[in-house]
This record gives structure tokens, sequence and C-alpha cells, in this order.
């Protein structure tokens, strides 16, 4: 049984359709890469399973729940999935601890020895627990974004949505975000990643999925996906990007 | 006719005075509650609070705070309720400063970056949760500068509430001419305690204003 189940997903702004029926199965512990060009309906697939936007044909499956239903199963389906941004999003106005400890406080409503041990260990695991009480802006591009990636763990998700994390950092310092995910994904953490680093998908990934004009054009494995591309569509954008 | 000195003119302005503060206090402690729930249906996602707060804040700006005295004042008492000049200025200016104060604030809200309702969103945290924890403490610094200035908006408001007969500082003021006929005196230094209440709140406001400039540019 797949963890999450896209179903003929279609989503629209206004006129236009972003999304033209996208159908995947993503088990758990899987890795998935999403690549296309900008436009593609990459990042607005990964809002609608987190229900940041709302999907307007088909169905969404997550942990057998459906998204999109009421504000209490949009809560539950929250708790299983986290995100992480490309701009970090952390809560300028709170040191790292604090915005790792945030959530579990008020959602989970966790005592506050608890939460601290819990973003202790959360920290821990990015390799940033010795930075807990700074805060955002004294942190560089790189450490902002491994603490935005403890935030989300902190709430034991099952999933991490990853919505180009490593595209507003400096070239410098993209190996230690990726090198954390790397160690979640051997811990069989289920990561979805809308990126543009090939070489990680490459790597990392157990499947690349090639999105274009709202629709999944290719899937597989990266060696396939990579070396035999069989679209044109395809074969360009690899071409561009290389 | 009883002579007053220039001493007992401004000692009577002083006490009228009393009231203009505690006017202005309790407009603008119940206006400011009043603007938080207005505020909060502002933004909220609820298509009909959305709108009723729209509708609300919209019909109190978009009239005198003269007319809104008026139909608290003479209005209520025509549909059978007693009311005393006293509840009609709080109420009025209840309704006033609430609608600005919605207004200002939601500026405020609506200018911290939509990430970071996302990101809380993503974690699982609700509107009401996410506007506290998340919104409100960073929302609070940009909102000092303009409710401080608003509230010289308010103490001067409160001089409109003379109309209906309350006895604060412009209305003493009106009284003390018609006993003693000196205009330019009893005037000038109704004037003066106003500026005395009003403008060391402008200062604390460009204060406020120029500091978290300096904290936005560091």
């Amino acid at each position: 049984m797949s963890l999450i189940t896209l179903d003929a997903v279609e989503k629209w702004f206004d006129q236009t359709q972003v999304l033209k029926g996208v159908s995947m199965e993503i088990n758990a512990g899987e890795v998935v890469a999403i690549i296309g060009r900008s436009g593609s309906g990459k990042s607005t697939l990964l809002r609608c399973i987190n229900a940041l936007e709302s999907h307007d044909a088909g169905y969404i499956n997550v942990d057998n729940q459906r998204v999109g239903g009421t504000a209490r199963e949009l809560r539950a389906l929250r708790e299983k999935v986290g995100m992480v941004f490309q701009s970090f999003n952390l809560f300028p106005h709170l040191t790292a601890g604090e915005n790792v400890m945030l959530a579990p406080r008020v959602v989970k409503k966790m005592n506050p020895d608890e939460a601290r041990e819990n973003a202790v260990n959360m920290l821990a695991k990015v390799g940033l627990e010795d930075r807990f009480d700074d805060y955002p802006d004294q942190l560089s591009g790189g450490q902002q974004q491994r603490v935005a990636i403890a935030r989300s763990l902190a709430m034991s998700t099952r999933v991490l949505l990853c919505d180009e994390i490593t595209s507003a950092l400096d070239p410098e310092l993209v190996g230690e975000v990726l090198g954390v995910l790397e160690s979640l994904a051997s811990e069989g953490m289920t990561l979805i990643l809308v990126t543009h680093e090939m070489g990680f998908a490459k790597s990392v990934a157990d499947r690349v999925v090639f999105m274009h004009n709202g629709c999944i054009h290719e899937s597989g494995p990266p060696t396939n996906l990579f070396n035999e591309p069989t679209t044109a569509a395809l074969q360009q954008f690899l071409k561009a990007v290389n | 006719m009883t002579e007053f000195t220039d001493w007992e003119i401004f000692r009577n302005l002083i006490m009228a005075a009393r009231w203009t503060i505690v006017l202005s206090l309790i407009a603008f402690l119940s206006g400011g509650t009043v603007g938080l729930l207005v505020m909060i249906l502002r933004t909220s996602g609820l298509v009909l609070a959305r709108w009723l707060a729209w509708a609300y804040i919209e019909l109190f700006q978009g009239t005198p705070l003269l007319m809104q005295l008026f139909l608290a004042f003479f209005g209520l008492g025509l549909i059978g309720f007693e009311v005393s000049a006293w509840s009609a200025a709080v109420v009025a200016l209840t309704l006033f400063t609430s609608a600005f104060l919605a207004e200002i604030w939601r500026g405020c809200v609506q200018a911290i970056p939509s990430g970071q309702w996302e990101a809380a969103n993503s974690l699982g945290m609700g509107f009401l949760q996410t506007l506290r924890y998340v919104i409100a403490p960073q929302a609070i610094r940009i909102a000092i500068p303009p409710t401080v200035g608003f509230s010289v908006q308010v103490v001067k408001g409160t001089a409109l509430t003379s109309i209906i007969g309350f006895v604060e500082l412009t209305k003493a003021g009106t009284m003390l001419n018609n006993a003693t006929f000196k205009p330019f005196t009893v005037f000038a230094m109704a004037a003066v305690i106003y500026f005395a209440i009003c403008y060391p709140l402008s200062v604390y406001a460009r204060h406020m204003e120029r500091k978290l400039n300096v904290a936005n540019n560091a």
C-alpha cells in the first residue's frame, strides 16, 4: 500500500490549467525527485500534497487520508507532511531552538521540557545543536535551511516536501543542506523534492519524475531517465540544464 | 457676574482636561479591543466575516465622527434608549477608533510576508495560532508608530463630544468664554493644554519610527 496516492489531480489558476491530471504513487521511504522547467507545475503539485493549494479535480491520499477535508483532517495531514521552502521562512523573532519548539508546543501541546529536548535532538540531527539560541539572521543561508528542516522534523513528519530548497543558497552552502537530505533518505524518510540539483537527483533519488506542461511526461529510476531520455521534451530539458 | 482671574480660568480648564484624558484612554482601550476583533475578522479566511468587517470599517471611517456622536446621542434617544452624553461619547469614539485601528493593524498584519503563514500552516498551526505566535509578534513592531500617531487623532476627536454637552476641555472652554468674554485667553489656554497632551505622543511616535527604521536597515 503506497503512502501517497495521486489520482488524476487537476489544478486551475483562473483560466490557466497548471495540473492536467497527474497520477502517481509514492511508497514509504521512497525518495522522489521532481524535475522540469519553471511553470511546468512541479511546485504546485508539491503544494497540493499538503493542501497549501487546493486541487480542483481528482484526489490525493496521504496515509489513507483524503487531502482536502475538514480543518481537523487538515491538521492531522500536516502533522504527517512537512514542508521546507526555497526562502526558508524561519520565524525571525524566534531563536533557532524556539523555531523548532513552536509547533510541537502549540499544535501538539507538548510540555516545555519535552519540546526543548525534542528540539535539541532535531537540531543535532541537522548538525546545529550548538546554534539553539541564535536568531535566524545570525545564521548563514545553509544553516537557516537546516533549521527549517529540523523544524519540520520536530512534528514527527512521515513525508518531507522540499520545494527547491537549495535554490536560494550560495553554491558553497548547497552541499551541507543536501547532506542532511541524504542522511534523512538513508534513515528511511519519505522525501519528495522539487529540485534543480540534477547530480543530487541522480545519486539519491529512487525515482525521478519529469514534469512538462502540467503532466508527468516521463518517470523512472534516475539512471534510465538521465541516460536514456525517451521523449524529446526531456532530452531538450536535460541538454539545457547540463 | 463672577470675575475669573487667568489663573482660575487655567485651573478650571485643567480640571476639565482630566475628562479629555479619561475619555481618550477609554476610547483608545475599548476602540483597541473592538479594533482587534474587527482586524481578526477582516484577515480571517471566512468570507462573510471578512465582508462584515470591511463594511464596519468603511462605514465608520467614511462618516464624520460628529454624525456618529449625533446618532449615538439623539438617534438612540429617539428610538427610546435613554443615553447620557457620557455613554454616547464612549460609544461613538469606540466605533470611530476601532474602525481606524482595525484598518491600521490589518495593514501591519498583511505587511508580514505570506511565507510566514505558509510555514506556520504547514506545521499544522491554525489561523489564530499563527496570528498569535508568528504574525502578531512581528506585526506589533511595525504597528507601534502609526498606532501612537493615531492616538493623537483620538485625543483631538474627544473635543467633538462638547457638542452633545459632555464637559471636557473644549466644552469647559466654551463655558468659561461665556462667563468671562475672554475668548482669546480661554481658547489659547485650551489649545496649549491639547498641545501638551498630543505633542509627547507625536514625539514618541516619531521616535519609535526612527528606531524601527534603524533596526530594519541594520
